[in-house]
């Protein structure tokens, strides 16, 4: 998948009756930077939607995708410029348009919603007064009518009680909850079109589904929907059209249906390939090649009995009102030799903290954690550190599991046990820890700072391996990764667990890469174990209604039928 | 997908091929003229001779509280000691007071914010509760306090201005350590099985300590303005010593006859602090756009 050759398909066959288009963009132009060292990073784009329908603007981060649809509501931000051979909206022209007019428009003609209502809410204002003040921005209705409306698009986007939820401030309210009052502010004017850039990505899987549905709801009203998505089985209910966009072009650009039934660039086809599920398991999802297992590579001898196991745990931990809450109630699993155990929920289902308890970076209140047989949990921490070497991490956000003043070569040298005597083994096998996670020598030099995220995540994979584990717990280690590089870490993971026999403890909150990943699956919810199981009976014959919620909220992606010619590489 | 992961450019961050006096070239003015004006006092500390050939307790009777002129760029004061020259002889007094006063409260900084932010629940809570105490009290009264014991001497001034300006520092580092103690990597630590003291002398000393460099230029300016105000108050180093701030305080009978006995000094205190803040804000930007790249 290797960022797409200039060369632009001649796209737009998407069949389409010109007349009725809310939106015409043709040749799309934008460029960062002072006059004279301009960087232009959209290419000329070109795209048009008609009312009541939805576009899918689909890419990775750094592809175009958020500035392209920005300048629908001219908000590329100051040292930005901006050129289309056309940029219409219902018949108007967008371009060269003064600040003034681009308030009048905003809100009024296109509603835009934002990823994080957390950030983009003001958190010391009831909700109510927010989407109240979308109303009188534009001078709507008197005050007992703005009442009425504000009521009526609560109710609208679905959220219960709406009386008393406008009076209260976003903190107050759930997830869902929050995005969809955001979604309420965005349509208060009830405009034509919504640009929703990346709606969901910060929610759980079953809030999620509320927010599509209330997308859902306003294309059926006649609205034009403009969807931007990294997550090409998000886009899949809801887009007629969908555009792929990478390094500011875009690629491909097709009804939904024909797109992801026969993708005709490669990159979409890898994009579409890359997404972990249910039918990906055991095969590899970058199309990039399994590299040459290294020759000396010292597998963990076969034992039988569970290397990591948890019986009841449970861990409370005191609120600020001084109660304690129970995180982690009653969890026990066992984990055996080169085996990955998925553990899957929502935010705060108590997965990171069964995560530590696994580490032994917090003693349980109750039950206990053996690890190769031995008592591991409640021992005291001198006792312990030895053998903190059979249990390693991987974190979500590697840059903040590294030492900022320290160099890749610190950070590996540091994890590196008392076996390699002197410098020069020490550095060897560093080298050798990068060649295994699929980086090279020249990376030692440098800081984690100057690598890119993918690079990151498999500098903090090597240290994982560094003090040779038998297990590695994996916090959602693939969460903040772009789909294609997620499907290599994954890859590589799965790589490293053939050649080295290490055991997954593999946290996600994304059931897609679960399932994927996982031989047996824990699903947990509010700190207890709901179902446990083989990863196909857990999620393909889920038994608790909580988990068949959860697998019900999956966006499920119609795959394509598998390509008559193998995947080729792009050529660069 | 290669280029998707490639690293930045290193010369996309930044990074110039070096040539000769760029970073020079590349210098706001006002950073410029900062380390210059700072160069120069640095020079008077070591060698005032070089900067002026008068001597600066050389009394002059027939030539007393004389303007600004181009034989005494400063003028002269009561007793025509050229005023220019007492100021580049007082620098040495001056920062070093600013030196000692900020060294020993960083050096009281660090020992008390390192001990809450590492310490109990009870060390914390006597240490913060004992900062707040000495919040709540002037530095002014705390200079009294040490002359009264002590004697108005340049010890004093860097003992009360050193005291003084201690508890805002120790409330940073506090703050650093309790942050630095929480972060990912410390944990990361933790779980390779790095014993705790390894882990404050590797990771929470040296990080929760970086934003330290850059408060200590900072704090010599600052401490240089508050010991120049307790000598004003005739607390500090005892005349004829030319300390820029007992300079002020020597000049303030005259005020209405010889303006210059005030503002030359009060200006060059000004002038070296500003720069000194100056200097430290390019340093800590410098450093911070190097980390948050």
């Amino acid at each position: 998948m290797t960022t797409p050759s200039v060369t632009q398909p001649a796209a737009v066959a998407v069949p389409h009756d010109p007349e009725r288009d809310l939106l015409r963009v043709e040749n799309l132009r934008v460029a960062f930077g002072e006059p004279g060292a301009e960087q232009e990073v959209v290419h000329g784009v070109s795209f048009s939607l008609a009312p009541g329908e939805c576009l899918a603007i689909v890419g990775e981060s750094g592809s175009g995708k958020s500035v392209s649809a920005r300048t629908l509501v001219g908000l590329t931000g100051g040292r930005s410029r901006v050129q289309a051979d056309r940029l219409e909206l219902d018949g108007e022209s967008l371009l060269e348009m003064s600040d003034r007019r681009w308030r009048s428009i905003r809100g009024r003609k296109v509603g835009f919603i934002l990823q994080d209502a957390l950030v983009s809410l003001d958190q010391l204002r009831p909700v109510g007064k927010e989407i109240d003040e979308a109303l009188r921005l534009h001078d709507w209705g008197g005050r007992p009518a703005r009442r009425r409306r504000v009521r009526e698009l609560l109710e609208l986007v679905g959220v219960p009680e709406p009386e008393v939820r406008a009076k209260q401030r976003p903190y107050e309210l759930s997830g869902g909850l929050r995005q969809r009052a955001l979604i309420a502010s965005a349509i208060a004017m009830d405009p034509q079109l919504i640009i929703a850039d990346e709606p969901t990505t910060a929610l759980d899987m079953t809030v999620q589904a509320q927010v599509l549905e209330q997308l859902e709801a306003a294309k059926r009203r006649g609205k034009a929907l403009i969807l931007i998505s990294h997550d090409l089985a998000v886009v899949s209910k809801l887009a007629d059209t969908v555009a792929v966009m990478a390094g500011g072009q875009i690629l491909e650009y097709a009804p939904a249906e024909r797109l992801f039934a026969r993708p005709e660039h490669a990159y979409t086809r890898a994009l579409i390939e890359a997404i972990p599920s249910a039918d990906s398991r055991g095969r590899r999802l970058s199309p990039a090649q399994r590299r040459a297992p290294l020759g000396a590579v010292e597998r963990r001898p076969e034992s039988d009995g569970p290397v990591l196991s948890a019986s009841e745990l449970v861990k409370r931990f005191r609120g600020p009102d001084g109660v304690d809450r129970t995180v982690v109630d009653d969890v026990s699993f066992s984990l055996g030799q080169g085996e990955t155990l998925g553990i899957v929920g929502e935010s705060g289902s108590g997965k990171t903290t069964t995560a530590r308890l696994a580490l032994a970076l917090l003693d349980p209140d109750g039950g206990e954690v053996s690890l190769a047989g031995e008592a591991w949990s409640g021992l005291p921490e001198r006792s312990r550190r030895q053998r903190r070497r059979e249990i390693s991490v991987i974190y979500q956000d590697p840059l903040s599991s590294f030492d900022p003043r320290w160099s890749v070569e610190q950070i590996l040298l540091d994890a590196l046990g008392e076996e390699y005597a002197g410098a020069a083994a020490k550095r060897a096998r560093a080298v050798e820890l990068l060649e295994l996670v699929g980086l090279e020598q020249e990376h030692l030099k440098r800081r984690p700072l100057q690598l890119s995220g993918g690079q990151r995540q498999r500098v903090a994979i090597a240290r994982a391996l560094a003090p040779q584990p038998q297990v590695i717990v994996c916090d959602e280690p693939v969460s903040a990764l772009d789909v294609s590089i997620q499907a290599q870490v994954l890859d590589l993971l799965a790589d490293l667990q053939k050649e080295l026999g290490v055991s997954y403890l593999f946290i996600s909150h994304d059931l897609g890469v679960i399932h994927h990943i996982s031989d047996r699956v824990l699903v947990m919810c509010d700190g207890k174990v709901v179902e446990q199981g083989s990863a196909d009976d857990v999620l393909v014959r889920p038994r608790h209604p909580y988990t068949q919620k959860l697998v019900a909220s999956l966006p499920a992606l119609e795959r394509p039928a598998p390509p008559t010619e193998p995947l080729r590489e792009v050529a660069a | 997908m290669s280029s998707l992961a490639s690293p930045p450019n290193p010369t996309a961050l930044g990074r110039q091929p070096s040539q000769p006096l760029l970073w020079l070239r590349r210098l706001r003015p006002g950073v410029a003229l900062a380390g210059a004006l700072v160069a120069f006092l640095l020079l008077a500390t070591l060698v005032p001779a070089l900067l002026t050939g008068k001597d600066p307790y050389a009394v002059d009777l027939s030539a007393t509280l004389q303007a600004p002129s181009l034989e005494h760029i400063m003028g002269t004061d009561q007793s025509g000691r050229d005023l220019y020259a007492r100021v580049i002889y007082g620098a040495r007094e001056s920062l070093l007071i600013g030196l000692g006063a900020t060294a020993l409260s960083m050096a009281l900084a660090i020992a008390l914010g390192v001990a809450a932010g590492l310490g109990n629940r009870w060390v914390d809570g006597i240490v913060s509760r004992g900062l707040e105490v000495m919040f709540a009290f002037p530095v002014l009264l705390l200079a009294l306090l040490f002359v009264a014991v002590f004697g108005p001497s340049a010890a004093t001034e860097i003992l009360a201005v050193g005291i003084g300006t201690a508890p805002g520092y120790a409330r940073m580092v506090r703050g650093q350590v309790l942050a630095v103690r929480d972060s990912g990597y410390v944990e990361a630590a933790r779980a390779l099985g790095h014993p705790y003291g390894s882990i404050v002398r590797r990771h929470i000393f040296p990080n929760a300590m970086r934003p330290l460099v850059v408060m200590f230029t900072l704090g010599v300016g600052q401490s240089i303005v508050w010991a120049s105000g307790i000598a004003f108050l005739g607390l500090g180093v005892p005349p004829p010593a030319p300390e820029w701030g007992a300079l002020l305080n020597a000049g303030r009978p005259y005020v209405t006859q010889a303006w210059w006995l005030e503002v030359m000094p009060g200006l060059v205190i000004v002038l070296f602090s500003l720069s000194l803040t100056t200097l430290g804000r390019h340093i800590q930007q410098r450093l911070e756009g190097g980390i948050s790249r």
